[in-house]
């Protein structure tokens, strides 16, 4: 698509260097909607913008260029934040990857940086010599040599966008807190529908063969003695596990114990099946103990496995302590997984 | 609500003799590992390091050394899987 022709873009504004597509600061329903399906791990690949630059109100050579990566989620936050300003945005081309993620991957980093900058000749457009990096993209970028190769010193902004109006009040200048990154409860809430998709991948064909496997060995389970509505106990643990480790977990992350995640999800799998089996002991006592305890086996198994996997997706986590994390737990739980599925199997014969 | 991981795993490596005091590592860490005490840095929360590297690509003398890499699950697995294998041959 055409920079141009982007619907958020509201005017072209003639500058020294060229056109450059001046930008709305107010975000519109396509963007929220656009957000959602994102989350929801629909369409992502395509959530790029095209690279380049851009312009918020109408900036002159004395206005700040902040630089961000090309992925919509991230160039909306900022735009937003913007709201009312006058400055420059330079996009750089990540393959609509976010600023972290591309920081860490290499492709936000100082080479392409310095590239862009040159490319849209912006020491033709300003007067200053100073970009506005989020702070997220040190990982990637030399400040340093940002500076050598293309005269451009790197001031690193705040971590996230919300903190720049904050940020510019202060001089250009970020506080301590504007420094760390945090991992907020609606930050985390906000990764859990994408955590339930990519279980229901597996999960429902699963539980689709365990019904049928079930209406098959014991069709009086199947709800054809009038006991209809009762979901049989695989599912029923099967979807706690699924829900301690993938919801609870990531919820209540800094409440429960222990310092490996996959500690706590056991502990989010053990509460969340203490509740159901205080609730609804029969649904345990009805079946086989062998079968009740392989899939409450199964059950703390997948919560601590699921909750571990929510590393990938927490902000402090460091890739040595997954790897030693991951050596450790892993065996465990997939022994736990076979042990359990052997006891259901053998319940069944 | 300051979130430390596992203790003590960290590869993070600093050298302080040749450290300038020019303060980035303090101010590219996401998560308050540096301070800067009498012209110098110094680590304060070892435990508190996610290994993202910014600090060593940051630092204009190179007195930081870190094995950097991505905290994704599935990459660390299949690295282990492969490490496993390569040890085996
Ligand atoms: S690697 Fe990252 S988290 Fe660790 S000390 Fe350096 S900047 Fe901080
Ligand atoms: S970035 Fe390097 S030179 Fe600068 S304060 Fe940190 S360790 Fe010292």
């Amino acid at each position: 698509m055409e920079k141009e022709r982007q619907a958020f873009v509201t005017a072209v504004l003639d500058t020294a260097v060229g056109p450059v597509p001046k930008v709305a600061t107010r975000l519109g329903p396509v963007d929220h909607w656009g957000r959602v399906l994102v989350r929801l791990g629909i369409g992502r690949m395509r959530y790029a913008i095209e690279p380049g630059l851009y312009a918020v109100g109408n900036p002159d050579g004395k206005s700040p260029i902040f630089v961000t990566a090309n992925y919509k989620l991230s160039f909306d936050q900022l735009r937003g934040a913007l709201h009312k300003k006058q400055a420059w945005i330079l996009v750089l081309d990540t393959n609509g990857i976010n600023v972290w993620c591309a920081a860490g991957k290499g492709s936000f980093s100082t080479g392409p940086l310095v590239q862009s900058v040159l490319a849209e000749r912006l020491a033709e457009l300003v007067s200053h010599r100073t970009l506005i990096l989020p702070q997220l993209a040190a990982s990637g970028v030399a400040a340093h040599l940002v500076r050598k190769e293309c005269g451009f010193a790197v001031w690193y902004g705040p971590v996230c966008a919300s903190h720049l109006p904050a940020y510019w009040r202060n001089g250009f200048k970020a506080s301590r807190r504007m420094r760390r990154k945090e991992f907020p409860l609606a930050a985390r809430a906000e990764l859990i529908p994408m955590e339930l998709v990519n279980a229901g991948k597996w999960a429902i064909p699963l539980m689709l063969v365990i019904l049928f496997l079930n209406s098959l060995l014991t069709p009086e389970s199947f709800g054809l003695d009038g006991r209809a509505g009762k979901t049989p106990l695989p599912i029923l643990l099967l979807s706690s596990g699924i829900a301690a480790g993938s919801i609870l977990t990531p919820l209540l992350l800094f409440i429960l114990p222990g310092r490996a995640f996959a500690v706590k999800g056991l502990l989010a799998g053990i509460l969340l099946n203490g509740i159901l089996f205080w609730e609804n002991y029969r649904a345990f006592t009805g079946e086989p103990p062998s079968s009740s305890a392989g899939w409450l086996l199964i059950s703390l198994a997948l919560a601590s496995l699921l909750a571990m996997n929510f590393t990938g997706c927490s902000t402090f986590t460091s890739p040595s302590g997954v790897r030693k994390e991951l050596r450790v737990a892993l065996p465990l739980q997939l022994a736990a997984i076979a042990v359990g599925g052997a006891l259901w199997l053998s319940s069944l014969l | 609500m300051s979130a430390s991981y596992l203790k003590n795993v960290a590869s993070l490596v600093f050298v302080q003799e040749e450290c300038v005091g020019c303060g980035m590592c303090y101010e590219v860490c996401p998560h308050g590992v540096f301070v800067l005490l009498e012209g110098k840095a110094r680590i304060a929360l070892p435990d508190n390091c996610m290994e993202c590297g910014a600090c060593a690509v940051n630092c204009p003398v190179g007195a930081i050394a870190v094995q950097a890499g991505v905290g994704c699950l599935t990459a660390i697995v299949n690295s282990l899987l492969r490490g496993r294998k390569a040890n085996g041959r």
